[in-house]
């Protein structure tokens, strides 16, 4: 693995089906009476949020605690960008305080990638979203939930995602999920389709490794999960779209489109949802969809990325590390 | 002033010969002539050019001195081998009024390095509402005759209509910044497959394209001449191409930069590749190239951009636009123009002295090297190799996308008007 988690474009796919793998082992502690391992006890780790995000930055904490990390939480929200200097000059000051890992999430793209690449910091960096580019964590979480659904969790074990069929609906052009997902579940072997409107997809989506539609109805009957992504009702404003109903005609998934999918299919959306829009509460509450595993399976996966950039090349769980370094 | 002897030179790349310089005037061109009473420089087979001509250079005195002066600036200048360089007028205070554009004039004058003709500002404080006092600007002391927004698009049509009609009176020329702004709304490079990569957002080469096409038909209409500042598509060469064809009167320019780096640079979101307009692609990085070489393209300007340190190490996002270029310029043109076969050095000093002195209608620059004219002269070693080193730059600022890089060429000597500003590579 590379010593930073950048975008999900860096991991190959033998990285990812460690990680995935890792994390299962991850999420049986959560099933034990003391839901800790020893694994990190003595490292720091600093979640630097730029940008608001609360279940994003509770995901990491809940896992960077989990394996006795200590835990400093910074948010600079609100603090001046305008200048450049509150990155760089935040960066150092962790530095100086010995931070081994900094969790990043800033609103704009490129952000973790000049903290790890510019000689600012020594630590790991973690991407946790940065502007429209990537959301590595978020992609290996719900590739975790679809091999836990689509395999099995034992039969998962190993493997990955080859042949599965799986489309995103909805802003593809603002969003790093989408542009992570399709890097992660391209390298893990499944089908990618893209369903939007022209104006929501990005100029050069061409060379992307999946399809691209513009009518969901055709793409359901195909699709072994249907992930929903987030629409900002501003975008109505900018005209990505004529009106909310329009959208939610052409793009929503309600019961009736549900019932064209698969029966096997899962409907997942990476949170928080706009209920009515573009799923309704009829899909978002039934048993196909997956959104609050999602939530779950996301500290596993930070716990696997985590422990496996800064814990070593030691088992995380079976074989607990009892002397400290 | 003492005479000076250049001896063996490559004028316009030719065969070698002698030029004798006395007082501020080339006295002669010939083979064999005397360096009695003069002081010699053997220039070995080094090629001989006209000073170089810079239409588009950001000196940034007025206003933010901590990056550029006209003193660092125009020392810049000479290092690059240029003696005339018109400095853009997005200074703060902004270059719209006769005080200011003689401010910066007078400054290039005490200087000594370069001659520094101001652009004044088309509009009242780039707002791009109202006409800036243009006839008082070429009225002043600076004499001003180009005229630009740059940095901002005058995007207005009846505003920019207006701007080429008035300039007729004098001879001026309006320098258009072609970007249509709501087109580049949170642009922050190329549109394309790389944007869409890395999620930054896109700056569509129609946005430039549309603006090209419009004031070239506006030019048309009312008879007047329009400049366009830093072409950076191929579809913008289509354009100019058709509108010459038709006998519109516009010229345009390319910067090094976009005749030799492209938007894959941006993959390592490092913001000294961030300059507004963005690198382009492969594709059109070609079409420039060749649109230089058959003059559809006039001339080669700088856009040279400098930025203090701190501006650029940050985020991309964050990051200001723009990059450094004096220095560097006749090389990056050597690289991709003259070693690729595409234009000779007569043609190299067309593009970068001839054509933009008569644009900005520089007289006394960009003249022929023969007996009589004006001593505004640039020595190249061609034959050079070596890496581009910031830390040695005169510029203020060192915001160059060639750190490290290996590129061709370095300007030995530049004399302003029979006088050496540039020795051995050193600044006098
Ligand atoms: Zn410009």
């Amino acid at each position: 693995m590379q010593r930073h988690l950048i975008s999900a474009a860096d991991l190959t796919r033998d990285d990812a089906v460690l990680i995935l793998d890792t994390a299962e082992e991850m999420a049986r502690v959560a099933d034990r009476p003391i839901k800790k391992l020893p694994t990190l006890r003595g490292r720091t780790i600093v979640n630097l949020f730029f940008e608001d995000s609360t279940r994003t930055r509770i995901s990491f904490e809940a896992a960077e605690k989990r394996l006795s990390a200590d835990v400093i939480n910074f948010t600079a929200k609100g603090s001046s960008v305008s200048k450049g200097e509150s990155l760089k000059d935040t960066a150092q000051t962790l530095e100086a305080m010995g931070v081994d890992a900094v969790v990043i999430r800033h609103g704009a793209s490129g952000a973790p990638y000049r903290l790890a690449n510019s000689g600012w910091i020594d630590a790991v960096v973690v991407n946790a979203g940065d502007g429209t580019h990537q959301h590595p964590t978020q992609a290996l979480l719900d590739a975790f939930t679809m091999r836990r659904r689509l395999i099995g969790r034992d039969a998962g074990l190993g493997r990955d995602l080859e042949g599965k069929r799986i489309t995103l609906v909805g802003d593809v052009l603002h969003s790093r999920v989408a542009r992570s997902n399709v890097d992660l579940l391209h390298t893990l072997g499944a089908e990618v389709t893209l369903v939007a409107p022209p104006t929501l997809l990005p100029v050069g989506i061409e060379t992307w490794p999946c399809e691209v539609s513009y009518d969901l109805d055709s793409t359901l009957p195909k699709s072994d999960a249907v992930m929903m992504l987030r629409v900002q009702r501003e975008r109505m404003n900018a005209a990505f779209f004529p009106t909310e109903r329009e959208y939610s005609r052409r793009y929503g998934l309600d019961g009736d489109r549900m019932a064209r999918m698969p029966e096997h299919a899962i409907v997942m959306h990476p949170g928080p949802m706009v209920r009515g829009m573009e799923i309704t509460a009829e899909v978002a509450d039934s048993d196909r969809c997956t959104v609050v595993e999602q939530v779950a399976n996301g500290v596993s996966i930070r716990m696997a990325v985590l422990y496996l950039l800064l814990g070593g090349n030691e088992p995380a769980v079976t074989h607990p590390r009892t002397e400290e370094k | 002033m003492s005479k000076i002897l250049i001896r063996g030179a490559k004028v316009l790349g030719g065969e070698p010969q002698d030029v004798l310089i006395d007082g501020g005037t080339i006295a002669e061109v010939g083979s064999g002539l005397s360096g009695e009473g003069a002081e010699v420089v053997e220039a070995d087979g080094k090629v001989l050019l006209p000073g170089l001509v810079d239409l588009h250079t950001h000196l940034r005195e007025p206003g933010r001195e901590d990056s550029e002066t006209v003193l660092t600036g125009t020392r810049a200048a000479a290092s690059g081998g240029y003696t005339t360089v018109f400095a853009m007028a997005n200074t703060f205070p902004v270059a719209d009024t006769a005080g200011v554009v003689e401010q910066v004039w007078r400054l290039g004058k005490e200087h000594g390095y370069c001659d520094v003709q101001p652009i004044g500002a088309v509009t009242v404080g780039l707002e791009g509402r109202k006409l800036a006092e243009l006839g008082a600007m070429h009225e002043s002391a600076a004499g001003v005759t180009v005229f630009s927004d740059d940095g901002k698009c005058v995007h207005d049509a009846v505003i920019m209509r207006r701007a080429l009609e008035y300039v007729k009176a004098f001879g001026g020329v309006v320098a258009q910044h072609a970007q249509e702004p709501r087109l580049t709304e949170g642009a922050e490079m190329n549109e394309g497959i790389v944007s869409a990569e890395l999620g930054l957002g896109g700056w569509p080469a129609v946005a430039e394209e549309s603006i090209i096409a419009r004031d070239v038909l506006l030019a048309d209409h009312v008879g007047s001449r329009v400049h366009i500042c830093h072409l950076s598509t191929a579809g913008s060469v289509e354009i100019v191409r058709w509108a010459k064809s038709r006998g519109i009167a516009v010229t345009a320019e390319v910067t090094p930069h976009h005749l030799l780096l492209t938007d894959e640079l941006v993959r390592t979101y490092n913001p000294v590749y961030k300059v507004n307009p963005p690198l382009r692609t492969e594709r059109d990085v070609m079409a420039l190239r060749e649109a230089l070489a058959d003059g559809t393209i006039d001339i080669v300007a700088t856009d040279h951009a400098p930025h203090p340190h701190e501006d650029k190490d940050c985020e991309w996002a964050a990051a200001a636009m723009g990059m450094v270029g004096l220095e560097t310029a006749l090389s990056v043109v050597q690289e991709t123009m003259v070693d690729t076969g595409l234009l000779d050095w007569a043609g190299v000093a067309d593009r970068m002295s001839v054509k933009p002195a008569q644009i900005g209608r520089a007289t006394g620059h960009g003249r022929p090297v023969s007996a009589g004219e004006p001593a505004n002269l640039t020595l190249v070693d061609s034959a050079y190799r070596g890496l581009v080193e910031p830390a040695g730059f005169a510029s203020r600022s060192r915001n160059t996308p060639y750190e490290g890089r290996e590129l061709p060429g370095r300007v030995t000597h530049t004399w302003l008007r029979g006088k050496a500003t540039l020795v051995d590579g050193k600044l006098t």
